[in-house]
């Protein structure tokens, strides 16, 4: 394993001390337990947001702590839930009264986690209201699995519900519009290669020279299929035929989207793969109303990309616009 | 009628069971689920077991109390909060008690079953803990309704947690990481199933 660490033991809590020196201005660190707060909470009269869950998807979701998005982020050990510890005092540290929304990825630890913190804020007279992503289309949902994974959507959900937070609604207000937003978001992701998870100190699994892993999740699950290399506009017609016809979107649609990176993958790919995104979607009707092409939700270091997209309506593209300001994503400010 | 200190010696059990069986449980998991099961079970109940020794409780209840956060705090994954659950529940029915009899036994245990019924959402058959679970409470209840005492109780509700665990192994999962792996979850023991197992039996090792 190669890799720029110091040990494997200390790999997050090293990273959130350097979070915390290059964003002084943006954020504050608790250590014990774990969480990243706006350095400004809690903010009077605004219902708090928070997320978490394991570490290794950086900017997600530290990154997107501040104004406009997160109140706070409780990072777990790399690909592990945080515990209800960690959420228990985040909900608290940005609590102003108005209640606080748990935004949590579909897997049955994070789930299992946050519920259970739910309730210990509760019974401490903190108003929470839990949303669970679970967006991926790679996967099978039915009452057979633990369903859906929670990938791509979490990103455009944290900056929309974010900006509602912000703007004054109440916590039903932005409890339903994350709902919608889950409702209307769409994700699947493809690997290159594998990550190593430092603890492990080898490969999650082995992908041959010329072989790829079609629907990877985000901790290196195994997707659909596994098959030979494509090219870029092959893989965005298959991938965009699995989310487009999901939901089903239709001619006329307004999306935004997210080409995102894995971790490993040059810029220069994904804005080849925006291309090929941009064709698809306008082959089917379907305007691209705003984008963000980049590193927002990944998988250490492994090479690879995911495309999320999310049907959207006025309400959602203005909220898009309003400022933000954190480590992983700005503007208007 | 169960002493407090008996319930202190469960959970060292648990301690040493679980530390004992880690390998054991984790391999299980490695199989269908996330292969640390085992490292979580153990890393929890050492915890807890600390966790009683440096601030003495005064009562069941705030044993158990004391043994659900730190279980929540320490475990991880998705059996923190379900083990965390069970005894947090279980430590409502016994609260400012020092002692507990047959009625005190079955309301403990049927509360944290429910406990973790509520939370998981699994039923019997979805190859989880709950697979042990069910069997275990519903054996010590059957145990008590025909006069049985502490010790019957526990016994019976340890053979049917076993049972429960063996019968997981030909399940397909319908809950869970193993869920994703639909019919490659057959023929796999319930990692979940059997560290549940092994708390009914070191409960009738130490509660009787």
């Amino acid at each position: 394993m190669k890799k720029l660490i110091n040990s494997p033991d200390d790999v997050v809590q090293e990273s959130l001390r350097g979070m915390e020196a290059a964003h002084a201005d943006i954020l504050k660190v608790n250590y014990d337990p774990a969480y990243i707060v706006r350095a400004d909470a809690p903010v009077k009269n605004k219902v708090g947001v928070i997320s978490g869950g394991g570490s290794g998807h950086e900017p997600m979701h530290g990154g997107f702590v501040g104004r406009g998005m997160l109140d706070a982020a409780c990072p777990g050990a790399v690909f592990t839930s945080p515990t209800p510890d960690q959420m228990e005092e985040a909900t608290k540290a940005v609590s102003s009264g108005q209640g606080v929304l748990h935004i949590v990825k579909n897997y049955t630890g994070d789930v299992l986690n946050f519920e259970t913190a739910a309730d210990l804020c509760q019974a401490e007279g903190i108003e929470v209201e839990a949303v669970v992503v679970d967006d991926d289309v790679a996967v099978k949902d039915s009452l057979y699995t633990a369903g859906r994974r929670g990938v791509g959507t979490t990103v455009l959900m944290e900056k929309i519900v974010g900006a509602a937070a912000e703007r004054g609604m109440s916590l039903k207000e932005v409890a339903d519009l994350a709902r919608k937003v889950n409702a209307q978001g769409r994700s699947m992701g493809m690997a290159l290669t594998s990550c190593t998870v430092p603890s492990a100190g080898k490969p999650t699994f082995e992908l041959g020279e010329g072989e790829i892993e079609l629907g990877i999740g985000i901790h290196g699950e195994p997707g659909r299929e596994r098959t030979a290399l494509k090219t870029a506009r092959e893989l965005v017609d298959y991938m965009g035929e699995a989310i487009f016809s999901d939901l089903p979107y239709k001619s006329g649609d307004d999306v935004i989207v997210m080409v995102n990176g894995m971790g490993g993958t040059p810029l220069i790919e994904l804005y080849l793969l925006y291309a090929e995104l941009e064709r698809v979607a306008k082959a089917r009707g379907i305007t691209i109303k705003r984008r963000l092409v980049g590193n927002y939700i990944t998988s250490l270091e492994m090479q690879g990309f995911s495309i999320t997209a999310l049907k959207c309506d006025d309400q959602m593209v203005q909220l898009w616009d309003d400022p933000v300001h954190t480590a992983g994503l700005r503007w208007g400010v | 009628m169960i002493t407090l200190s008996q319930i202190l010696a469960w959970i060292s059990q648990l301690d040493a069971v679980y530390t004992e069986n880690k390998a054991y449980l984790t391999e299980l998991d490695s199989a269908i689920g996330d292969a640390d099961h085992g490292i979580n079970m153990a890393r929890g109940f050492s915890a807890a077991r600390k966790a009683l020794e440096e601030s003495p409780p005064a009562d069941i209840g705030a044993a158990l109390k004391a043994v659900s956060m730190t279980l929540i705090k320490t475990v991880g994954g998705a059996s923190g909060p379900l083990y965390g659950t069970v005894f947090l529940k279980a430590s409502v029915t016994c609260m400012g008690q020092e002692t507990i009899d047959e009625e005190g036994l079955e309301r403990l245990f049927s509360e944290g079953f429910r406990g973790v019924q509520q939370r998981g959402k699994a039923q019997v058959g979805d190859k989880t803990m709950i697979d042990a679970w069910d069997p275990a409470v519903t054996a010590l209840k059957e145990a008590r309704s025909s006069g049985g005492g502490v010790a019957a109780m526990l016994q019976a509700a340890a053979a049917a947690a076993e049972a429960g665990r063996d019968a997981t192994v030909p399940l397909v999962a319908r809950k869970g990481r193993a869920s994703y792996l639909g019919e490659r979850s057959k023929g796999h023991q319930d990692p979940g199933a059997t560290s549940t197992a092994l708390l009914f039996a070191a409960a009738r090792d130490t509660l009787s």
